[in-house]
């Protein structure tokens, strides 16, 4: 599945990177505590998450992220929309709840990129 | 075959860290990640280096007043010493516990302090070594065979 069509499948807005949406998207993680991300997210993996912060940007460029999916109709402030363009990192906005959102991209075929996690959610 | 001289140092780079600067948290790790791509270390190496670096730097930008980061990189490995002046760890063996956590609600906030940061080096690095002085600052070195 392209960005592009995840950009379609759930009527999301580019905030950065128009120019990547014939990028192929492998898997998807989603969370809203970037702890979590840093943990259990896989590299080139797709974030999905609520989080806006300049951080957030800094772990999709440590992991290589495909791509940051913002929920809630979320949207990172001017700060950290130039640090993606600087890094590369293309952005979305959709107004889907994350639920939803996950539940949109699953029906089409797009997978986790881990499925569960060993123990009490320390390992992969 | 000849044998390669472990003690051989390709590169040896410093890096400041600036404690409280929320806008720069990740550059250092940023520019470390650089470096090694652009010396042609394993993918895989990177990501696991990319992430243990943020997470320390996070680290001492939430917990520290400033720290230092001394790269080295020799044929087999890299080592990543991370010296910080801040209040310290007083309890290590507590600290690599997955769960615990001492950050602030600002911290928490930004989607951090979830007491996973050392857990999640030790998992991403080949060794880990923590010394710290309650008070001092906090001592870590990471070493990542290449």
């Amino acid at each position: 599945m392209t960005l592009g069509k995840i950009k379609e499948i759930l009527d999301a807005e580019v905030l950065v990177g128009n120019e990547y949406m014939d990028i192929d998207v492998r898997d998807a993680f989603a969370a809203d505590l970037l702890s979590d991300v840093l943990a259990f997210a896989k590299e080139g993996t797709l974030l999905i998450t609520g989080i806006t912060n300049p951080q957030v940007i800094r772990t999709a460029e440590m992991l290589e992220f495909i791509g940051i999916l913002f929920v809630r109709g979320k949207k990172p402030d001017e700060e950290a929309v130039n640090l993606a363009r600087i890094k590369k990192v293309p952005l979305l906005s959709t107004r889907y709840i994350m639920f939803e959102t996950c539940g949109r991209l699953f029906k089409n075929g797009l997978v986790g990129c881990i499925e569960r996690t060993v123990n009490e959610g320390t390992e992969t | 075959m000849k044998e390669q001289k472990h003690d051989e140092h390709l590169l040896e780079q410093e890096f400041t860290v600036k404690g409280g600067d929320f806008i720069l948290a990740g550059e250092v790790s940023s520019k470390i990640k650089t470096i090694l791509k652009e010396i042609g270390i394993r993918q895989e190496v990177i990501i696991r280096t990319a992430i243990a670096t943020y997470e320390a730097e996070m680290n001492v930008v939430c917990h520290a007043d400033r720290g230092k980061f001394h790269l080295t990189i020799t044929p087999d490995r890299l080592s990543i010493v991370v010296e910080d002046e801040g209040q310290g760890i007083e309890n290590i063996d507590l600290a690599m516990k997955a769960g615990f956590s001492t950050a602030s609600a600002e911290i928490r906030e930004m989607g951090f302090g979830a007491g996973m940061g050392l857990p999640n080096i030790k998992k991403n690095v080949d060794d880990l070594k923590i010394t710290s002085v309650v008070g001092g600052g906090t001592r870590m070195e990471m070493v990542i065979l290449t």
